[in-house]
């Protein structure tokens, strides 16, 4: 079936839209247009493309995780390396091309938001190698456990501004730079960090990752010659998994997973799984499922991933699930600790905790698989960030069980 | 056209030619909840001529600090939707003051958008106000609010193109708001607002024909006001008087202070 969302006004089926102030609506009817032109752009594209090989490595690897896959003795299992873009995640990929749209613009700022702080280095990085102004919203909390992904932006010449509204994570950052783009609209472009935002953001951003889709694809065809059964990724906002997912969406044999964050459980209120318990509503300029109370007070989420703690999703999300072309599920913050130290120990690769939320989903995928089946696991980060993390976890709570 | 849109309706065709029509408004629930109907009543005998209730929401992307701590406060407070109807009703029992209801619309969601809009109606609220439904997703209320005889009130700001001026004049009822400067909500230095505005308002005049037109954010005294609301009907105060609530906030005679606040805004310094 032929999959053209979004509608022109930006609806993915019921969700998305344009939920914003009056301020920020010729800013988006500005954009739209400009992004329509890059899209029929050779210059543009060849531009974006070149910067991609270049700049960021790609095309990324598909890597055979040979010892995993014989560890649970089912399918065989790949990764799709965006660990190894430059910036060490998916995030430049999308950061590189809303830029290139801004300069093109003529906007001489650059504001983003940022929870696991790669999409704020990613932002920092693309602006420096650019020369652009740039300035970076954290919550206060993320600032803490994101620490290193501080320093690397103050170190690209990026101020970072701590946010210390709300959960302090990534939810209140996100209010703060749309605070800063109603204020400074006249020169200021906001690199959304993933596909969540008022339209066009959510598509715009999927299209600027929709290359991971399609080298996987190339790439899975060279090594296998057939298509995946099924692809794993994880989903926060959604963007690392919605350019996986979205070049296959019209091949139906392909089975595809988005693993949400669970935190303590999506029974405990101490939980990210926006789509397995969440319900729709309006956060950040989109319609899509939300974490929120009875009277429409948006919930705090937790997840031990600062990239994954935020209570909404992408709405192109939102109409995947309940098309139920992608199904979507919980992992703990458990199960994904001791994915880190699994996928770590068997295939010499440390996952960011966000990306080892997929990994997880393996123990539950795995065994319902056939040996000739093929899975491909988006690598979507890679964990160096996170060590201080990882260390403090393992000292507190020795693995017991599993790996 | 049901009563309840004549109530806004009365208050720009009863208005003194000279006279600046004052819409203030209030964060339901703060500084507590008792107080917010006598707030309300207080504004009116002080020179309020239409309050803009606000219905506190989690995430207020589009204001300032003092409204964000409003909102948190009143949710802290426990305040509800069915609260708020709640104090609208008891406000009706004593006054004919138009009162608006201002908020995003993911509570109004929540609710249900029909429900919403009945229950608004039957306790007596006369218009709504949702800066984050600009006129693309404005169907998602303006059916059920038309149904319930509510005016629906669009912003315009300094950078909305003529075009779209027309166009928010075109589905606006009640009166148009005018958003003086790009930004979020909160006083402002004077000279800021008043630097910008002039030009935006000259245009607002030539686009907005239909209806009456209240200008705002950054207004924070008398003299701003004046300034500010020179070639249109009136203005609107939010941010300042929430600031000056919490200055006086609990002491004995808060209320008589902020009372005065809001004389002034209006009359200006009676000596």
């Amino acid at each position: 079936m032929k999959y053209t969302a979004p509608t022109k006004q930006g609806y993915f089926g019921k969700y998305g839209g344009k939920f914003v102030p009056e301020i920020l609506i010729p800013a988006l009817e500005e954009l739209e247009i400009a992004y329509e032109e890059t899209q029929n752009d050779p210059l543009f594209q060849k531009e974006y493309h070149d910067l991609l090989r270049e700049y960021v490595g790609r095309p990324t690897k598909l890597t055979y995780a040979n010892r995993l896959t014989d560890y649970y003795g089912r399918g065989k299992i790949y990764f799709k390396r965006e660990d190894l873009c430059h910036t060490g995640a998916h995030k430049i990929n999308n950061a590189i091309g809303q830029l290139l749209l801004a300069r093109n613009m003529g906007k001489t700022r650059i504001i983003a938001e940022t929870g696991a702080g790669q999409h704020g280095v990613a932002t920092a990085t693309a602006c420096a190698k650019f020369g652009f102004e740039c300035v970076i919203y954290m919550g206060a909390e993320d600032m803490v456990r994101q620490k290193l992904n501080v320093d690397r932006m103050r170190l690209m010449g990026a101020e970072v501004r701590s946010v210390d509204s709300g959960s302090k994570t990534l939810k209140d950052a996100t209010n703060e730079a749309i605070r800063d783009w109603v204020t400074n609209v006249e020169n200021t472009f906001y690199i959304i960090g993933s596909v969540v935002g008022p339209h066009p953001y959510p598509m715009m951003t999927r299209n600027f990752h929709r290359v991971i889709g399609e080298e996987t694809k190339d790439q899975i065809k060279l090594a296998e010659g057939r298509l995946p059964d099924y692809l794993v990724a994880c989903v926060g906002g959604g963007s690392n998994a919605i350019g996986f997912f979205y070049p296959f969406i019209e091949d139906e044999d392909v089975k595809m997973i988005g693993i949400e964050a669970a935190g303590l459980g999506a029974d405990t209120d101490q939980t990210a799984a926006t789509l397995t318990i969440g319900t729709p509503g309006v956060l950040h300029g989109s319609l899509s499922y939300l974490l929120h109370n009875s009277e429409g007070q948006i919930q705090l989420a937790h997840s031990i991933s600062a990239g994954l703690d935020y209570p909404g999703i992408g709405p192109e999300h939102s109409f995947l699930h309940d098309t139920k072309r992608v199904h979507y599920y919980g992992v703990t913050d458990e199960q994904a600790m001791n994915a880190v130290k699994l996928i770590s120990e068997k295939e010499g690769i440390i996952p960011a905790i966000e990306t080892a939320h997929a990994f997880a989903y393996l123990e539950t995928l795995m065994p319902l698989t056939q040996k000739d089946q093929i899975v491909v696991v988006n690598c979507s980060g890679r964990g160096d960030k996170d060590m201080g993390t990882i260390s403090e976890w393992f000292r507190e709570s020795p693995p017991s069980k599993g790996a | 056209m049901t009563t309840k849109t004549s109530r806004i309706q009365t208050v720009f065709e009863t208005r003194n030619s000279d006279e600046k029509i004052m819409s203030l408004f209030i964060t339901a629930g703060y500084p507590d909840l008792e107080s917010t109907v006598d707030l309300i009543l207080g504004f009116e005998k002080n020179g309020a001529d239409i309050i803009e209730l606000g219905m506190p929401f989690s995430d207020p992307l589009a204001d300032g600090p003092t409204i964000q701590l409003a909102s948190n406060v009143a949710i802290e407070n426990g305040i509800t939707m069915k609260k708020i109807f709640e104090m609208v009703r008891e406000v009706r029992k004593q006054s004919q003051i138009p009162i608006i209801l201002m908020g995003y619309i993911n509570p109004i969601l929540r609710y249900g958008v029909e429900k919403f809009c009945s229950e608004a109606e039957e306790s007596g609220v006369d218009g709504l106000i949702i800066p984050d439904a600009p006129l693309e997703e404005s169907s998602i209320v303006s059916e059920s609010a038309g149904k319930h005889g509510l005016d629906m009130i669009y912003l315009v700001a300094p950078n909305s193109t003529d075009n779209r001026m027309q166009q928010v004049d075109q589905h606006s009822s009640g009166f148009v708001y005018c958003v003086s400067v790009t930004g979020v909500t909160g006083a402002r230095k004077g000279e800021e607002v008043a630097q910008s505005v002039e030009r935006f308002i000259d245009r607002v005049k030539t686009n907005v024909k239909r209806n009456p037109k209240l200008v705002g954010f950054g207004i924070k005294n008398y003299e701003d006001a004046q300034l500010i609301s020179k070639k249109v009907d009136g203005f609107i105060v939010g941010s300042a008087l929430i600031d000056t609530i919490r200055n006086h906030y609990p002491n004995k005679d808060w209320q008589q202070n902020v009372f005065l606040f809001v004389k002034e805004l209006k009359f200006g310094n009676i000596e």
